[in-house]
């Protein structure tokens, strides 16, 4: 079996982190191919896994009653998606479903938080990577909260 | 590479409305709409650079400032778009083919579509914000040559509110230009980006050491469009931004778009984002 470290070494996300680390992440990887139209995952499901995405787009759906699924966000090539993972009770709370062919690195959720556990140094990067991409988040949501666009003639 | 403003060309008698006829009404989405004018005197024509603005008189009930979001290269065809806010743009609302409106102008600074020139550019719209950056876009196309890689970013509310979708479509369809269109809502039906504008900054392809990026929309969209430009490494000194104030005489006279010791409607709409980066931030202007 090829080992993911070459994937895995290529992705933005984990440019910073050392080769040592990187091999240890290594461990609770798996390459995943998923169709167009299939769910990563559901709302409410188990948030098992952390992923990279290597090629496609995938859209984060909330169903909202009498709306149907509203889109919240697309994530693409080159973005990690999930942070449920990370954060009991360790549940999705959007649905993600493909948009195209996906090509994705799966983490596992419980592997990377034991690793992370073991390895304070490895757990310190992954924790801030993984606040960059909340904040960033955060910071979109607000940029949408203001209806940026609604007031310029 | 610093590049610079290029500036206004001046009316003949900046305060007297010239008669224009309104040819076509567009309906661009639910709240936006585009007229296009020819002058009353058929051998009359406004000469513009992409992103100047006119003034546009409804008789009777007002005057407000409108960029022009037509094609420099006909200037016997005005096009304005506008989303309706207020009392004017509400009248305007109201023309038909064959009423009569008046307008002054061309007024303010334009894209640095010279200084561009030989880079790679990229224009960030928002909203309608789109409008003032078409006929950038349009004299591109013109002279395509004459520039590198060419990327539209453009960020709307939902789906129904993308401005001159079938324009977006065919120059998408395009091999010399990107585009990359993202809403903020949107239902599954949608097959395209959701998302903030400034989110594509980070995916487009252009030579951030190399571009021109030129950005149009509300303020605190600019804002956070230039600091992701900046963060891939546009200098500011490269990026544009396109104010908006309360234009009344559009040449510096009355004081009503003064920003500290600019008059906007005179030393803008288009700044070079260095230079009015300091206002930028600041409260209460």
């Amino acid at each position: 079996m090829t080992d993911l470290y070459p994937i895995i070494r290529s992705q933005e996300f984990f440019k910073e982190f050392s080769e040592e680390d990187v091999h240890e992440v290594v461990g609770c990887a798996t390459n995943i191919v998923l169709h167009q139209g299939q769910y990563v995952f559901r709302e409410g499901e188990p948030a098992n896994h952390f992923y990279l995405i290597r090629h496609g787009r995938v859209s984060l759906e909330l169903f909202a009653p009498g709306r149907g699924p509203v889109i919240v966000e697309t994530v693409e090539e080159g973005e990690p998606l999930g942070w449920s993972w990370l954060i009991p009770p360790y549940k999705w709370h959007f649905a993600a479903r493909c948009d195209t062919l996906l090509r994705a690195i799966a983490l596992d959720g419980e592997c990377l938080r034991r690793k992370c556990e073991e390895n304070p140094k490895l757990g310190y990067h992954l924790m801030r990577k993984m606040a960059e991409m909340m904040e960033s988040r955060v910071q979109a949501s607000i940029l949408r909260m203001l209806d940026l666009y609604g007031n310029k003639h | 590479m610093a590049t610079s403003i290029e500036r206004a060309v001046g009316a003949a008698d900046p305060m007297v409305p010239a008669p224009y006829v309104v040819e076509r009404f567009i309906r661009e989405t639910q709240d936006t709409f585009s007229l296009e004018l020819e002058p009353f005197d058929p051998s009359a024509e406004l000469r513009f650079l992409p992103g100047q603005f006119n003034m546009l008189y409804v008789f009777g009930v007002g005057e407000v400032p409108i960029s022009i979001s037509g094609d420099a290269a006909e200037p016997k065809k005005l096009v304005h778009t506008t989303r309706e806010v207020g009392v004017v743009t509400r009248a305007m609302r109201g023309l038909k083919p064959g009423h009569t409106i008046g307008v002054r102008g061309p007024f303010g600074t334009s894209w640095p579509m010279e200084a561009a020139k030989g880079h790679d550019v990229v224009l960030v719209a928002g909203g309608i914000g789109l409008a003032p950056l078409r006929p950038a876009l349009y004299w591109i196309l013109r002279n395509r040559d004459d520039y590198g890689k060419v990327v539209l970013l453009y960020g709307t509310r939902s789906p129904e509110d993308i401005l001159y979708s079938k324009e977006l479509a065919k120059w998408r369809s395009q091999f010399d230009l990107e585009v990359y269109i993202t809403v903020d809502r949107a239902t599954s039906e949608w097959r395209g980006n959701v998302g903030v504008v400034t989110k594509l900054v980070g995916r487009a392809p252009f030579d951030p050491a190399d571009t021109v990026a030129m950005v149009c929309g509300p303020e605190i969209m600019m804002r956070f469009a230039v600091e992701e430009l900046a963060r891939r490494g546009v200098p500011t000194s490269d990026i544009y931004v396109s104010m908006e104030r309360n234009m009344k005489c559009g040449i510096g006279l009355c004081g009503h778009c003064q920003l500290r010791g600019e008059f906007v409607c005179k030393d803008g709409p288009v700044y070079r984002f260095d230079a009015i980066e300091p206002l930028f931030m600041e409260r209460e202007l």
